[in-house]
Order: structure tokens, then C-alpha cells, then sequence
């Protein structure tokens, strides 16, 4: 029969990394001096599984490859290699050798060979020393073997091969039978067996449990001797076995040390197998000594779910379905004028309980603990310290809190990027530190928790803050703002999220250039969420990531415009307010704007944005505005009318129509019909845009 | 038909173990680690064990000891997947009480011939 080996791949390429990731974190704690047997135990075991996994699924890179780190981790599991910073830094880039090759055969690319075959290199060196430990031992049991190995030459008998077998009386006892024997004689050849009941006490001594027959066994054909051997390869020290071959010359030739033929002999004894040592496999001295630890590991499985992510959206979409299904009864439910309304309503509200309920734990299943991008730091802590020469300790926190799959997935990269901005500008090299009264080693910090609807990241340092006055002159030298431009101290932080803002004075290769921080932001808020900064000169800083737990459903509102019903996710929305003809204020240019709490904002038309035929408010006065924030910025929106506030279940537009400017996505509303999701940033710059050219025309 | 319990701490290993032996026609029941195996083991009494030999939880050998010590399996053939460099552990394991091993890397070819080779 064939199995197509190829369906377990997935599987296991992602157990292969999680095991890297363990190695990794393992290799991490050693490093900081923390060395005990179980901790290395952890990380042989990971290496291991990956050897054998690979060689299973013909990926012979990958398993020669981890050998040669397996032996090396053998060796220090053993205690026979001290585990040094240079042992520790060598397997740690193994493991990142490890990583390229699996994605590169994972997504069929080829190999990198020169790197692995560097990285073999560097830990063959690390081996070197034991290498030729090994070699010597080899040579030394070798010859001590080729002594009392008379059969060198005997690889096959062409006219068959007798063999007395005569186990000990244990050998049903480990769960082997002779008749298995016996089979797998029968498929080699023409098989002739007589037995010996010798050895078979009286009835009144028998136990049933133990052997006391030999068999007498001749096969016929060309036969390798392999072949035999391997037939006693489990049973070898349970049994005596005698094997001698039936082509004379080739007999007297080639086994000597068989001078009389084994013959039945009565009793358990048979011709000892010491005299003709069984299997060659088994004169080789093992390559590696036996290992001390055998100890299951004490750390708790890390365990996780593996749910495939389509399976998941489908789940979700049912669920969406359901939802749908509940607004649409809860129409009925409201128009509905028998007696019976009450019962209904009442059976209503447990659907809706119910939905609620189901919506909640399908969610579960792709909340993930924020330690999935967590655990990366440690390394990326470990590895920038050092290029940058800074001491720095990483603290995680909240590695437990829980948030969708598709949010973790996108955060890891902003995170990325703070971190490398905490430790490349945020804290001082230890002269620094010491200078200004700090501890030599400076503290970086990820904290997670829930807060509301949202996950909030933190990621703090206890380095030289932020300096108000030095990034305000920044961006007035970048002509960033104006030069009486007045900010606050909250608004000037931000500034190092603005384009091409960069407050080191040497440009490293670590957080870059500005750039970043840029982005940061920007991928940040197109998921929905926000980043926050908090400094204190001298003291460090701090800078929250707020995120939406799920991109897969939405807190909306329901707004009227003109036909059309749109949705505009609550969490830009800060409030909604009827305009009074003295808050509408048209100053300089050709916007439109109104006073609000003495700030004034712009108002978009969201008919004219969208071009919406015969909306019912064109006259600003006593107009509803809802009033969202965007990149911090904030305006105010003309619709017709507000109707609900809803959970709504995203629907992509890209892949059931096209991308539209100004919108994010679509959802069904409890009458069936869709409304699409204002995408808040973007009908900011569609406003922009549209007023641009109506000042040009 | 036979059934047959089938350990290994790796998933892709334990599926491609799994299917291989369920594709034969036999009854396959899947355990994670040695523990898991135990206990399913004693909850349901089968033909025959395949067990890897380094697990978290009780490795494949322990696993081997205990099953060896329950009445119900005192003849239960029990292989071990152990690797080529691992004799040590061959021995390890014959001496808890192991019927035999298949040496990995292996195909599910090989696999198979090995279990009907035990299982008749």
C-alpha cells in the first residue's frame, strides 16, 4: 500500500517550529546561566523530534543537519560539554539554520546549503574535540571485535542456511512469539522445522508461560545472512540461535568458529550465540554513550489547539448567519400583535442569549495567548543587546491574556519595531545608566491585559524618556509643524509617529530611520486600534497599543443616509450631536466647520462623499453630526438619522466584489439587505481629496 | 481486527502512524505521551503498542515497564520508534520489557510489514 507522507507536512512543519521556539526559549535560559539537565533535556527532546520527524518525511537536510546539534546537546545533557556563552550562541543560530531550511521546504524554495553547511561547520567545530574521542573508541572496540568475529565474508548462502533456535524460557514474556519466527523464515524461503521437546519439564513442573521447546530449522534459497540476523534482532538476548550455512564450502570457508554444527542438544542449551555473534549491527560500538537523564520532563506540555483558520471562518459565518436569523425574528417580533407576543419575545431573548452564547465560544477558539508573539523577544531582547553593547532584562507580563488569531498575527511586527525603538533609543548604555543613578542593566517591559472590548500591550522602559522641548525643535528643523506651533507635551510624543521623524542623532541599523514609527501607527490603527504615549524624562517611557480583540465582528452604529444604511464602527465614534445654526462657523478656505466645546472641527457630508442621491438633511442647521476620530483627528459626519447600535459580522468586499475607497467592509442586516462599514481614516482622505477638487474647479 | 495503540508526542509522527495502520483496517487508538498512554491502555485492552521513546510525560521506555507490570499485558507485543543512534535505548527498552523497535526513519511501508509481522 502507499501513504501519501506529504499530508502530514503541515503538521509537521508546525510542530517542527513550535519546537524551535522551545529550543529557542531553552537555549535563551541557559545562556543566563541557568543550567540544570531538565532544561537541556527539553531542548535535546525538541531536536530530537525534529531529527526524526524529517528523516520520516524525507527532508535528509534537515535530519543530518540536527543530528549533529543532537549530539552536541547529548553531550551537554551528559555533562560531558560545559555549556558556555559560545556553545549557547552556536546552537542558537542552528536553530535559526533550522528555521530557514523548514520554511524554505516549506514553501519549496530551495535550500540555502553554503549557510547550513556553515553552521554544520561551526558546531563540528564545537564537537571536534569528542569527534575524535569517538573515533579513537571506535578503533580501540573494533579491534577487540574483529577478534572473536569470525564472519566477515558470509553475506549470503546460495543453497540455504540451517539454524537451530532455541529460546530462553522468558521470550513469550516481552510480548514475542516463536511462531512469528517461523512466519518470517517461511517468507524467506522453503522452510523445514522439526522440534526438540527435550527440554519440555514434566507436566506436573510446567508453567505455561514459559518456553522449554527449541526448533531445528532449515531454509532453502539465496538467502542473505542479514536477512536471518534481522529475523533475532528483537529476540537476540532472549533466545540462543545457531545459524550455519547449508553450501558446504562456502560453510568451511567462511564460518570457522562453527566447527561443530550445531546440533539439537538437549536441554536450553544450544550453541551459545556468543560463538557467532548474531547481528553486525550490533558489534558496532554505540556512537553515542548512554545517556544519564531519562526523566520525563517536569515542565507542564505546552500544549495548543490546532484548528485550520477556514474552518474557523465558516464556523464564524454560520454564526453570522445566526445572528442574522435572530435580528430578522426580533423584526418580526416587533410587529407582531397577537397575545402570544410576550411568549415570543421571551423565546426571542433566550435565542438571542443563546446566539450570544455560541458566538462567544466558536470566538474562543481563535483567541490565542499573546505569548505566541511573546515568547519571539526574548531572542530579539537577547540578540540586540549585544549589537548595541546596552545590559537589558526583559520582562514579560499578562503572557496569558487572550486575543483573536488574525489580531496576533498583526501586531507582531509593531511590536517588533517598539521593541527595537525601546532598546535603541529608549534606554542608555550602562555608563549612561550609572551616570544618571540607574542600575547598570536598564528594563524593558511587555505587559498585556484586557481592558473593556480591547487588548492592551504595553511595552515600557526605564530609559531616558522622551524630551518634549528636543522633539518639538526636531520637527520645527524638519518643518514637520510651524514654529509658534503650540503642543502639548502628550501631542509633542506623538510627533515621533510622524513621517520621516527620527531623534537619533547616528542613524543605526537596529530601529532605523523614523520610518518605523510611522508605520507602527499606521498598522495599528488599520486594525482598529490605537497607540498611546506616555514619558517621563529621565524615568523612561511607556507606549500602549490598544487593539480590537477580533477583526471578525464590530461594535457599529447604524446611520441613514439619503437610501442607504451604512455602519460606522463605535469605536470612532465620540459622540453624536444635533447642530445649532451658532456652532456652524465657516472660516478661511471652503470647508465646512463647526465649534464644538471651542475646538473647531470640519464636517463631512457623507451624500456628497459618496455621492447618495436625495438625502433628507442638506441644510447643516439641525443636522445630525456624528462626531469620529480618525489618526487623531477628529470631525463631524452629516447623516440623515441614527438608527441602532449593533454587533455586526465583518464581510469582506475585496472577495465578493472589489476594494472601495472609504469603506472597509459589509455586513447583513437583520432584514437581509447589506450595508457596507465605514472605513473612518479613509473617508477622511476621500474628504480631503473631494474638497481639493472642488477648490480647483 | 487488531487493535493497536499508537504513541508519539509529535503529531505528524502520530498521524502518519495512525493513518498508515487505521488505512490497513485495524483499530487505532492515539495517545500523546506515556501517561495517556497508560491510561487508555488500561481503560482498553489492545493487540499491540507502538510507542515513541522520548516523551514529556513518561517517555516511551517507562511507558514499556508499566504497561509490562499490568496482567493484561504481560504477552502484549510492544514496539518502540526509536532512531538509529538511539541502541542504547534499544536495549533500555528490551530490558522493560519491549518486543521489539522499528528503527526511524521509517515508511509506512515498513511500519506496516513490522505490525503484521507481530500481529500475524
Amino acid at each position: 500500500m502507499s501513504v501519501d507522507l506529504a499530508q502530514f507536512h503541515q503538521v509537521f512543519f508546525e510542530e517542527s517550529f513550535e519546537g524551535l521556539e522551545i529550543m529557542e526559549t531553552g537555549l535563551l535560559e541557559l545562556d543566563q546561566g541557568d543550567v540544570d539537565s531538565e532544561q537541556i533535556n527539553t531542548i535535546f527532546r525538541a531536536a530530537h523530534s525534529i531529527k526524526g520527524g524529517s528523516g520520516t518525511f524525507g527532508f535528509t537536510e534537515v535530519s543530518d543537519f540536527t543530528h549533529v546539534m543532537e549530539t552536541l546537546l547529548d553531550e551537554m545533557r551528559d555533562g560531558r560539554r560545559q555549556v558556555t556563552q559560545d556553545v549557547v550562541n552556536v546552537l542558537l543560530r542552528s536553530v535559526d539554520c533550522l528555521r530557514e531550511m523548514l520554511t524554505a521546504i516549506q514553501d519549496e524554495n530551495p535550500i540555502d546549503l553554503d549557510r547550513v553547511k556553515a553552521d554544520q561547520d561551526a558546531l563540528n567545530v564545537i564537537l571536534g574535540g569528542e569527534f575524535s574521542a569517538v573515533v579513537e573508541s571506535d578503533a580501540d572496540k573494533g579491534q577487540s571485535e574483529s577478534v572473536d568475529q569470525p564472519v566477515e565474508n558470509e553475506s549470503g548462502s546460495l543453497a540455504g542456511w540451517h539454524v537451530v533456535f532455541s529460546p530462553h524460557p522468558n521470550l513469550m514474556q516481552v510480548g514475542n512469539e516463536p511462531i512469528r519466527i517461523f512466519r518470517e523464515f517461511a517468507e524467506l524461503g522453503e522452510l523445514e522445522i522439526t522440534v526438540d521437546d527435550h527440554g519440555l519439564p514434566s507436566f506436573h513442573d510446567l508453567v505455561p508461560e514459559e518456553l522449554h521447546l527449541s526448533w531445528d530449522m532449515t531454509i532453502k534459497g539465496l538467502i542473505d545472512r542479514t536477512d536471518i540476523d534481522d529475523i533475532f534482532d528483537w529476540v537476540e538476548d532472549d533466545c540462543d540461535f545457531a545459524v550455519r550455512s547449508l553450501d558446504e564450502q562456502n560453510a568451511a570457508k567462511s564460518i570457522p568458529a562453527v566447527e561443530k554444527p550445531a546440533e539439537p542438544v538437549s536441554g536450553n542449551t544450544v550453541a551459545a550465540s556468543a560463538e557467532i555473534p548474531s547481528k553486525p549491527e550490533a558489534k558496532k560500538p554505540p556512537a553515542k554513550k548512554p545517556s544519564g537523564t531519562k526523566a520525563a520532563s517536569k515542565k507542564s506540555n505546552t500544549g495548543s489547539i490546532r484548528v485550520e483558520t477556514d474552518k474557523i471562518d465558516t464556523l464564524i459565518n454560520m454564526v453570522g448567519e445566526l445572528v442574522i436569523t435572530q435580528s430578522m425574528l426580533g423584526l418580526i417580533g416587533e410587529n407582531f400583535e397577537v397575545n402570544k407576543l410576550e411568549q415570543l419575545q421571551s423565546g426571542l431573548a433566550q435565542l438571542e442569549h443563546h446566539t450570544r452564547e455560541l458566538q462567544e465560544s466558536v470566538m474562543n477558539i481563535r483567541m490565542l495567548p499573546v505569548s505566541f508573539i511573546f515568547s519571539r523577544f526574548p531572542r530579539l531582547v537577547h540578540d540586540l543587546s549585544t549589537k548595541l553593547n546596552k545590559k537589558i532584562e526583559l520582562k514579560l507580563s499578562g503572557e496569558t491574556t487572550e486575543v483573536d488569531k488574525s489580531v496576533i498575527e498583526m501586531i507582531s511586527d509593531p511590536l517588533v519595531h517598539l521593541i527595537r525603538n525601546s532598546l535603541d533609543h529608549g534606554l542608555e548604555g550602562p555608563e549612561e545608566r550609572i551616570q544618571a543613578g540607574k542600575p547598570e542593566t536598564g528594563i524593558v517591559h511587555l505587559n498585556a491585559f484586557h481592558r473593556g472590548g480591547s487588548i492592551v500591550i504595553e511595552v515600557s522602559d526605564d530609559g531616558r524618556g522622551l524630551n518634549a522641548e528636543k522633539l518639538r525643535e526636531k520637527a520645527v528643523e524638519r518643518e514637520l509643524i510651524e514654529e509658534d506651533e503650540i503642543l502639548s507635551d502628550k501631542q509633542a510624543y506623538e510627533l515621533i509617529m510622524m513621517p520621516g521623524f527620527s531623534t537619533a542623532e547616528v542613524v543605526s541599523d537596529v530601529s532605523g530611520r523614523g520610518v518605523g514609527m510611522d508605520v507602527v501607527r499606521r498598522n495599528i490603527q488599520s486594525l482598529g486600534g490605537g497607540i498611546e504615549i506616555k514619558s517621563e524624562l529621565g524615568k523612561g517611557s511607556v507606549f500602549s497599543v490598544n487593539l480590537p480583540l477580533t477583526l471578525a465582528i464590530l461594535e457599529g452604529q447604524s446611520i441613514v443616509v439619503g437610501d442607504e444604511v451604512y455602519i460606522v464602527p463605535l469605536i470612532s465614534i465620540i459622540e453624536s450631536i444635533s447642530l445649532h445654526e451658532e456652532m456652524i462657523d465657516n472660516v478661511a478656505g471652503n470647508g465646512e466647520t463647526f465649534k464644538l466645546r471651542g475646538e473647531y472641527l470640519p464636517i463631512v457630508r457623507m451624500h456628497e462623499i459618496f455621492s447618495i442621491p436625495n438625502p433628507k438633511v442638506e441644510d447643516l442647521s439641525g443636522g445630525l453630526l456624528v462626531v469620529v476620530e480618525a489618526q487623531g483627528v477628529r470631525f463631524g459626519l452629516l447623516v440623515d438619522d441614527l438608527l441602532g447600535q449593533h454587533q455586526v459580522v465583518i464581510k469582506s468586499l475585496e472577495t465578493n466584489y472589489k476594494r472601495v475607497d472609504g469603506i472597509s467592509g459589509a455586513t447583513i442586516m437583520g432584514d437581509g439587505s447589506v450595508a457596507l462599514i465605514v472605513d473612518i481614516p479613509g473617508l477622511m482622505t476621500l474628504s480631503t481629496q473631494f474638497n481639493t477638487n472642488k477648490s480647483a474647479a | 481486527m487488531a487493535s493497536i495503540l499508537a504513541v508519539d508526542d509529535s503529531g505528524s509522527m502520530r498521524q502518519m502512524v495512525s493513518f498508515t495502520l487505521k488505512s490497513a483496517g485495524y483499530d487505532v487508538i492515539e495517545a500523546v505521551d506515556g501517561n495517556d498512554a497508560l491510561s487508555k491502555a488500561k481503560s482498553s485492552k489492545v493487540d499491540l503498542v507502538v510507542t515513541d521513546v522520548n516523551m514529556p510525560n513518561k517517555d516511551g521506555i517507562s511507558l514499556i515497564k508499566d504497561l509490562r507490570d499490568l496482567p493484561d499485558y504481560k504477552f502484549t507485543p510492544m514496539l518502540m520508534l526509536t532512531t538509529e543512534s538511539g541502541m542504547d535505548k534499544k536495549q533500555l527498552g528490551k530490558a522493560a520489557g519491549a518486543t521489539g523497535w522499528i528503527v526511524k526513519p521509517f515508511n509506512p511501508d515498513q511500519l506496516l510489514k513490522t505490525v503484521k509481522k507481530v500481529l500475524g
